[in-house]
């Protein structure tokens, strides 16, 4: 074998091994975001998902003591109750729009294991989900603008 | 009056800017020395305009304007001086003027070094800074300009957001958009030697240094970022792989490649084409990161068309790199390398593969950070693959990069002997065994720590080897041990200022490893007096207070930390800003060189009496710091001029 032959066969072994690490990681990484609605048509338990919805007013309930958080998630078509172990993050609070990445579970309700508080160096205008209305929500949500 | 006075001098400098470019172009076409000067004296223009433009903003900053929208919006009567200063660059208006002063700045740097020195590839060069100004002057007069009216007047601003004051956020942007711009500069000479056609190595010795400078503050950026993020965001994490860090990681990766691949050109002659597609690559990725993170599409496809910011940084983009690229095919046959590589064993080799998996890394890193834009735009999916892929893919390429960083340095140029092998590699390789072997014996269980734990003490001990090897050589010709020390880093500044480097990646590498596999967190909700327990570590909930500041008012606990005995009193808060719809966190911790103890407060019972923590014992992140701080050393050591006279 050549010294041309030689590179050419290490690129092509780099190139291919590459390939396959960022197919796995992403196969193996890829998580979905759905709305309420979306998980009820069609949940498959113990599946990653990023869930997105209006933290519904007055289901919201913290046990301090036992750091127990359960809410309640909508996009005005479906609810999913969702439950955490920890505290609530910052931005966190019913009302608002919430992003939560966990699984469903076989029990019937989704269980949270990371809720999402973005920060934004960029000034963001107070987001009211009662006005803007579910649809508008879901989308700033979903970052989607269709 | 401030509006319209900020507002002309943009356009002004627009006219100047476009003028200069254009004069310096037909002026190096036509042999026009007058014509260069011309432009010369248009980009000092420029500069003092952009000067003004920035002294005028901090002076509305300082003096409540709030008849200027873009103070309005970014502070308020209760903003502390410090933050005023820091607030003209704390949103994307007043950091595009930041962005445009220092490649004014530059640009006339660049005219004073080369005016004399490089007279072919000069003009081009000015010319193409001024272009690349006269973008970003035009984004500042139609896309986000700073200076546009508040209707009406209001009595106060809205504030700064409150996360960004910190005095992290005074020093991050700047050494980071010093980086950024300051890849414009090799760019500009790459496109200098691209259309006069010299491609040897004059403007690769030229920008060298240039490349040097702007690592160094992009990687000061990156750390200064990383820390901010450790101290203020409250997650006890320094990286999250968020576009925004992404944006700022990639070109590190590609100048990082160049740095390393400029050596093989300089010494072999080879590489020609290589080193000036990672130049424009560089810059084309500080382009789009700032197209990334500015236009708002990483939200979506759809948003940034609501922006016209996205669109014209996107539009920016392609001119930049059609042009390059296509300048780049019209010299391809002045680009064939001249040198051949010999042997799979070799630096050359060495140094290739470094450069690959460098820019393997960078295509991962874009790939993940575009991949929820392009599941959106194919499938009409948003899928989302977070850090736990960066972390899978990127970890054995790094470890890989870390490994290579130990053999690159010491082994032969053209073919290494079996001889040369072992006289650089055999007690390294013994040295790094016995470390993995030792750390099986204290107790590590984690396969990647180990091996990461023997790579490192393997680089390690080639830098060793090395020094001690050069620092013999000079001993035995009578030097005493200091003079010898310092002259062989003042005269070999080049090759010790990439040791030390690389002595910093190491610490950094070890930190981050520490984080990763020891770090422990737990969360507990205490009554007054009730003690949590950690890692050896007990906290003790003393009290709560309510403290009113100038801009908010915050809520402080006070929390005894002891392990055996009293080591501190952590004071964490929650921060509540009228502005502000959430309270933020303050965290409160005390590092260690071993571990730093983390403290977040989470929640509170209104009366006092209970409140809910956040308790982390992170391992070894210190060193992440102090790596920090010694691979800076070392790239100032590089930026030195060389001296080839005896001292």
């Amino acid at each position: 074998m050549n010294r041309r032959t030689k590179f050419l066969a290490g690129g092509a072994v780099i190139v291919a091994v590459l390939a396959y690490m960022i197919y796995a990681g992403v196969t193996q990484s890829a998580v979905y975001f759905v709305t309420p609605g979306e998980l009820r048509a069609a949940a498959v338990p113990g599946k990653a998902y990023r869930l997105g919805g209006m933290v519904v007013p007055g289901s919201l309930k913290w046990e301090a003591r036992a750091l127990d958080l359960s809410f309640t998630l909508s996009d005005g078509t479906a609810t999913v109750p969702v439950r955490h172990k920890g505290t609530p993050p910052d931005l966190f609070a019913e009302g608002r729009g919430a992003v939560v990445e966990g699984s469903w579970t076989a029990d019937g309700y989704f269980k949270a294991s990371l809720i999402m508080a973005k920060h934004s160096e960029e000034y963001k205008a107070p987001h009211d989900g009662t006005q803007a209305g579910y649809q508008e929500l879901i989308k700033t949500l979903r970052g989607d603008g269709r | 009056m401030t509006v319209d006075l900020g507002y002309g001098m943009t356009l002004v400098a627009l006219v100047l800017a476009i003028y200069g470019g254009a004069a310096a172009a037909v002026g190096a076409r036509a042999g026009r020395p007058a014509l260069v000067e011309s432009a010369q004296h248009a980009a000092l223009g420029v500069f003092v305009l952009i000067t003004a433009c920035f002294a005028l903003l901090t002076y509305a900053f300082l003096t409540f304007d709030f008849s200027v929208r873009y103070v309005a919006t970014n502070t308020n009567l209760g903003t502390p001086f410090y933050y005023r200063i820091t607030g003209v660059w704390g949103a994307l208006e007043g950091s595009i003027i930041l962005w445009s002063w220092m490649l004014g700045l530059y640009t006339l740097i660049l005219i004073l070094r080369h005016r004399d020195s490089a007279r072919e590839l000069y003009p081009w060069a000015l010319a193409t800074m001024l272009g690349i100004l006269a973008f970003f002057l035009l984004v500042m007069t139609i896309a986000a300009p700073p200076f546009q009216r508040q209707v009406p007047v209001a009595a106060d601003g809205r504030g700064l957001n409150p996360l960004l004051e910190d005095t992290g956020m005074i020093t991050h942007p700047v050494a980071l958009y010093l980086g950024f711009t300051g890849f414009t500069v090799p760019f500009a000479f790459a496109m200098a030697a691209l259309i006069t056609g010299r491609v040897g190595d004059t403007w690769l010795v030229l920008t060298r240094r240039w490349t040097i400078v702007a690592w160094y503050f992009l990687s000061l950026g990156l750390l200064i970022g990383g820390w901010w993020s450790y101290h203020v965001l409250g997650w006890g994490g320094y990286w999250a792989w968020d576009p925004v860090e992404n944006a700022a990681f990639m070109p590190w990766l590609t100048a990082t490649a160049f740095l390393h691949s400029v050596m093989i050109q300089e010494r072999r002659r080879m590489l020609k084409l290589w080193n000036i597609v990672l130049v424009i690559l560089t810059f084309g990725l500080t382009l789009f990161g700032t197209f990334l993170t500015r236009s708002g599409v990483i939200a979506s496809v759809h948003a940034f068309t609501q922006g016209s910011i996205g669109a014209l940084f996107l539009g920016f983009l392609a001119l930049v790199m059609l042009t390059a690229l296509g300048l780049v095919a019209w010299r391809w046959e002045a680009l064939r390398s001249q040198g051949e590589l010999d042997s799979v064993v070799s630096r050359e080799s060495a140094f290739l593969l470094n450069n690959v998996l460098l820019i393997a890394a960078a295509f991962t890193v874009f790939f993940g950070t575009v991949f929820p834009l392009l599941s959106e735009a194919v499938r009409g999916v948003k899928v989302s693959v977070g850090a736990p892929f960066f972390n899978q893919v990127n970890v054995p390429l790094f470890l890989s990069l870390i490994f290579l960083m130990g053999v690159g340095p010491l082994i032969a140029w053209r073919r290494a002997s079996l001889e040369n092998l072992k006289k650089n590699f055999l007690w390294p390789v013994v040295l790094g065994v016995a470390a993995a072997a030792a750390a099986f014996v204290l107790g590590v269980r984690s396969a990647l720590a180990a091996l990461t734990l023997a790579t490192t003490v393997f680089v390690g001990a080639t830098i060793g080897v090395d020094f001690v090897r050069a620092t013999r050589a000079r001993l035995r010709v009578g030097e005493a041990l200091v003079p010898a020390v310092g002259g062989l880093l003042r005269r070999h500044n080049r090759r010790y200022g990439g040791f030390v480097v690389h002595l910093g990646i190491l610490l950094i590498a070890l930190g981050v490893t520490g984080s990763h596999a020891w770090s422990v967190q737990t969360e507990a909700t205490l009554r007054r007096g009730e003690t949590a327990e950690l890692a050896g570590y007990r906290f003790r909930f003393d009290d709560l207070t309510a403290v009113e500041e100038s801009n908010h008012f915050k809520v402080v606990g006070a929390f005894t930390v002891s392990n055996g005995r009293v080591l501190d009193v952590l004071r964490p808060a929650k921060k509540f800003y009228p502005q502000e719809q959430s309270p933020i966190a303050y965290v409160d911790y005390r590092l260690g060189l071993k571990e730093d103890v983390y403290l977040v407060l989470g929640d509170f019972a209104r009366d006092g009496t209970q409140a809910t923590i956040k308790l982390q014992v992170n391992r070894l992140v210190s060193w992440i710091w102090i790596g920090g701080v010694v691979l800076t050393l070392g790239a100032l050591l590089a930026i030195l001029p060389e001296r080839r006279t005896p001292a």
